[in-house]
């Protein structure tokens, strides 16, 4: 993966994947270059012993290889750039996620393309689910509830309806270069 | 500023134009976007779909993603199915192979062979 906006994207699919209604994604950015990143869902979580052997490379719920690296490349690229990672989960609950990391740190994946995965992630599930953002950064906070844009449009309307999916970029654009500022880290 | 208020007229407009969508004469864009895919640069590929299909204003195109299909060495890939038509494979796609991909296969039902699984070397 070669920024965090990519591995956002891969590791919401788990979430969606787990049935969850509503997907919601942080990123805030302390004033010292610590960035946690997390992502928290209501879908059907995971047991101990899943939860202790999914951040292994050769655990995985697909069925076309042995090896899922998702997870696995989150957790070194968070302790590689002097952050942690951490998993919570409770069966029929859901999951939570966390990642920290050091953005002054040389190894930190730059943030990469925060619009386009959040894009990205409403157009390939138009209907379903609900995904919340929240960010913060020194230089501002914002967020975006895909519910309240449900709620003016109607949730017959897909998300990937093209003159939806501009809307949608736009206004993504607007959030994210409200929160960091026009210049990414 | 974009306001929630925008979203009631492109309400109205696109209603029409939804029933389109969901018939069965449809195209369908598929792409693979699992792990593999998208540390492959699947992400951009999808977008770059999303534009074209709204700069061309076509109504009978569907976009939607599935998971790993299981030749990771091949990504970024997706599946064209147009109505009626064998699916069409096409492997290491780029965002500016897209254009072509819409025009020559989607709009005119020639699928470009150089891109297809069917041309991979190894």
């Amino acid at each position: 993966m070669r920024d965090l906006s990519l591995h956002l994207l891969d590791l919401a699919q788990n979430s969606i994947t787990a049935g969850a209604s509503l997907v919601t994604v942080g990123l805030f950015l302390e004033e010292n270059g610590m960035l946690t990143m997390r992502l928290e869902d209501d879908g059907k979580g995971m047991d101990k012993e899943l939860l202790e052997r999914v951040t292994s490379p050769f655990a995985t719920t697909r069925t076309t290889r042995k090896v899922g690296l998702g997870i696995p490349m989150m957790k070194e690229n968070a302790e590689k750039a002097g952050g942690s990672f951490s998993l919570e989960s409770e069966v029929g609950k859901g999951t939570v996620l966390t990642a920290t990391l050091d953005t002054k740190n040389i190894d930190c994946l730059p943030l990469g393309d925060l619009s386009g995965t959040l894009l990205s992630l409403m157009l390939t599930n138009p209907l379903h689910p609900d995904f919340l953002f929240e960010g913060k950064s020194p230089k501002g906070e914002d967020t975006f509830d895909t519910r309240e844009v449900r709620a003016a449009l109607g949730s017959d309307i897909p998300f990937n309806e093209p003159s939806v999916a501009a809307w949608l970029k736009e206004a993504l654009d607007e959030v994210i270069n409200s929160i960091f500022g026009g210049v990414l880290i | 500023m974009k306001s929630l208020a925008d979203l009631e007229a492109i309400r109205a407009k696109t209603l029409e134009n939804i029933n389109m969508r969901k018939d069965e004469n449809a195209a369908r864009v598929v792409i693979g976007m699992a792990t593999c895919g998208i540390a492959a640069g699947a992400r951009p590929v999808m977008l770059a779909f999303m534009d074209e299909i709204q700069k061309r204003n076509l109504q009978h195109v569907t976009v939607s993603q599935t998971g790993c299909i299981g030749m990771c060495r091949y990504e970024p890939m997706l599946d064209v199915i147009m109505p009626g038509e064998e699916k069409v494979t096409y492997i290491h796609v780029k965002p500016e192979m897209v254009p072509r991909i819409v025009s020559e296969h989607i709009v005119n039902g020639h699928p470009v062979e150089e891109y297809t699984i069917g041309a991979a070397k190894d």
